[in-house]
């Protein structure tokens, strides 16, 4: 019996054949009144408040109408942080996409059976994914200097710790059979792994390092906000100088930008799967 | 002889997978052309080893303050920050999801609507959070309304999924048995919808919590101002201070809404 219904006892009903069960009590209101009271503590320490929300709402359209028409004339100007922003999540995802395979295989529990070493993986793994991508790109500018090849090293960090985890989870999931199978062949660990699990995990890590490529483009546009190359670098600039129709102009271009690979990559992962 | 033929009637793939190969090897090519190596790898390291000291010796005076000013009172305006996004963000993002299902509305509708989402979840966070300090001034409240902005693009799109979900069957039934509109929503798609939602909501903020460096761009509250602050004047013991707390706290959420996700989906 959980706790919930030791605390409040469940609803005996006394059945046609004299049998009696235990109607467990819903427990909607206790989720109801603790989500209600962590929203009062929250409206209370963010200032939170509906009537500004009402009078001052439309300011927030003010930048917004100042973006349109955008400034097509900026166009040539941004092809080049553009291509810069793409280029830095490709080499990014890939080189973290690589690097996440040995990793998560020494995090798998059908793979390797030593405790100590699934455990300490694991932790490195949620650990890196833990830390904002923001911070690694700032550390990574004041190492490595400004420009792209910090921004390509914060991706590549992120990617390394989101796929490795998708990665050793997927790898735990296999079927188990034609491994042994191999195994009891006489093949090495080696060769069973190659052969037996790779084949059935390949298409969902390519998916899914496909999807944290998508989800990249749209991150690197903001890392250049701390100066790790991109498009972020000219929005930030552009709107320090308050000029929104370059602003405006940046954003529709990456919007394209966007929708082209997702509708890419969409059509890829379909193919895979 | 039968192993042989097998063997012979193995498609060939090869040339697929070289075509393959050398499209990524092209890509690969492509786009290391932006990556430029300055000299002073020498000094580089000697910040590394800087930051990573600083990192390893948080300032422990500020990790254990409770008062206003520590890491403890900015972690608990964090989880606000981002509870309450959350919540703001899954309200605006319930219209969106069932305007972008396919199985409710036109496929056009849910077609205009998708672009739409996608046009939204394409602005950066600090784009956002500059148009909202217009409206609520610099703070919390700025914060709150840029991340519940930044999850209406990964929540209505896990709802959508939800929605298209829907198991019509058991409205028929329902309908069947003589329900009014109101009991067959009540009992036929709430059950169906909510843990798919909830679950949705939890890992979104998780999510959320993990993103909130992002506001300290924009001076928007909770931890992530302090942070940016922090490294931009190389105080590296704050930082080592501020990240154990972030990092300690992700890790402790991230376990609790795996269990609770768990136990939403397996009912």
């Amino acid at each position: 019996m959980s706790l919930y219904s030791r605390v409040i006892k469940p609803k005996s009903l006394i059945l046609g054949n004299g049998k009696v069960v235990d109607e467990p009590r819903s427990k909607a209101p206790l989720v109801i009144v603790l989500f209600g009271i962590a929203s009062l503590i929250s409206i209370k320490i963010t200032g939170f408040d509906m009537a500004v929300m009402f009078s001052r709402g439309g300011q927030f359209f003010v930048i917004l109408r100042k973006m349109v028409p955008p400034e097509f004339a900026y166009m040539p100007k941004i092809w080049q942080p553009l291509f810069d922003t793409i280029k830095m999540s490709l080499l990014g995802s890939f080189v973290g996409a690589v690097l996440a395979v040995p990793f998560a295989v020494v995090a798998s529990s059908n793979i390797v059976k030593n405790r100590f070493v699934i455990v300490f993986v694991r932790l490195l793994l949620s650990i890196v994914r833990t830390l904002p991508t923001l911070v690694t790109a700032l550390i990574a500018t004041y190492i490595f200097g400004l420009g792209t090849l910090a921004g390509t090293i914060a991706i590549a960090v992120f990617t390394f710790a989101y796929v490795g985890k998708l990665l050793y989870e997927e790898i735990e999931t296999v079927d188990m059979g034609p491994f042994e199978a191999m195994q009891a062949m006489g093949a090495n660990k080696g060769r069973s792994f190659m052969y037996a699990i790779i084949p059935q995990v390949l298409p969902s890590y390519l998916s899914n390092c496909l999807f944290c490529f998508e989800g990249n483009v749209r991150y690197a546009s903001i890392l250049g906000y701390v100066g790790a190359g991109g498009l972020g670098l000219i929005l930030n600039e552009k709107i320090g100088w308050r000029e929104y129709t370059k602003v405006g102009m940046i954003l529709v271009m990456l919007f394209a930008t966007v929708v082209i690979i997702e509708t890419f990559s969409h059509w890829l992962r379909s193919k895979l799967t | 002889m039968t192993i042989q033929q097998q063997k012979e009637n193995e498609p060939r793939t090869w040339i697929l997978h070289l075509f393959i190969a050398l499209g990524i090897a092209i890509v690969l090519a492509w786009s290391s052309t932006t990556i430029q190596l300055n000299a002073n790898e020498s000094s580089g390291m000697q910040v590394a080893g800087k930051i990573l000291s600083g990192i390893f010796h948080p300032d422990v005076d500020f990790l254990f303050n409770f008062t206003n000013q520590g890491v403890a009172y900015l972690l608990l305006e964090t989880i606000c920050i981002a509870f309450l996004g959350t919540v703001v963000g899954a309200v605006l993002a319930v219209p969106f999801a069932f305007l972008g299902a396919a199985n409710i509305v036109p496929h056009w509708i849910a077609l205009i609507s998708r672009f739409f989402v996608m046009a939204i979840r394409t602005i950066p966070a600090f784009v956002y959070g500059l148009m909202l300090i217009m409206v609520t001034g610099p703070g919390p409240f700025a914060g709150l309304l840029t991340m519940s902005l930044v999850s209406i693009g990964m929540l209505s799109k896990m709802f959508i999924e939800a929605i298209e979900d829907l198991d019509i069957r058991i409205l028929e039934s329902l309908d069947a048995a003589g329900c009014t509109t109101f009991q067959k929503i009540r009992y036929g798609i709430i059950p169906q919808l909510f843990p798919n939602f909830a679950s949705t909501f939890i890992y979104r903020f998780d999510m959320n919590l993990r993103d909130a460096t992002v506001l300290g761009l924009v001076g928007a509250g909770g931890i992530g101002a302090p942070l940016i602050f922090a490294m931009s004047s190389y105080r590296w013991n704050e930082v080592g201070a501020i990240l154990t707390g972030l990092i300690l706290l992700v890790l402790v959420v991230e376990y609790f809404s795996n269990k609770l996700r768990n136990k939403l989906t397996r009912g």
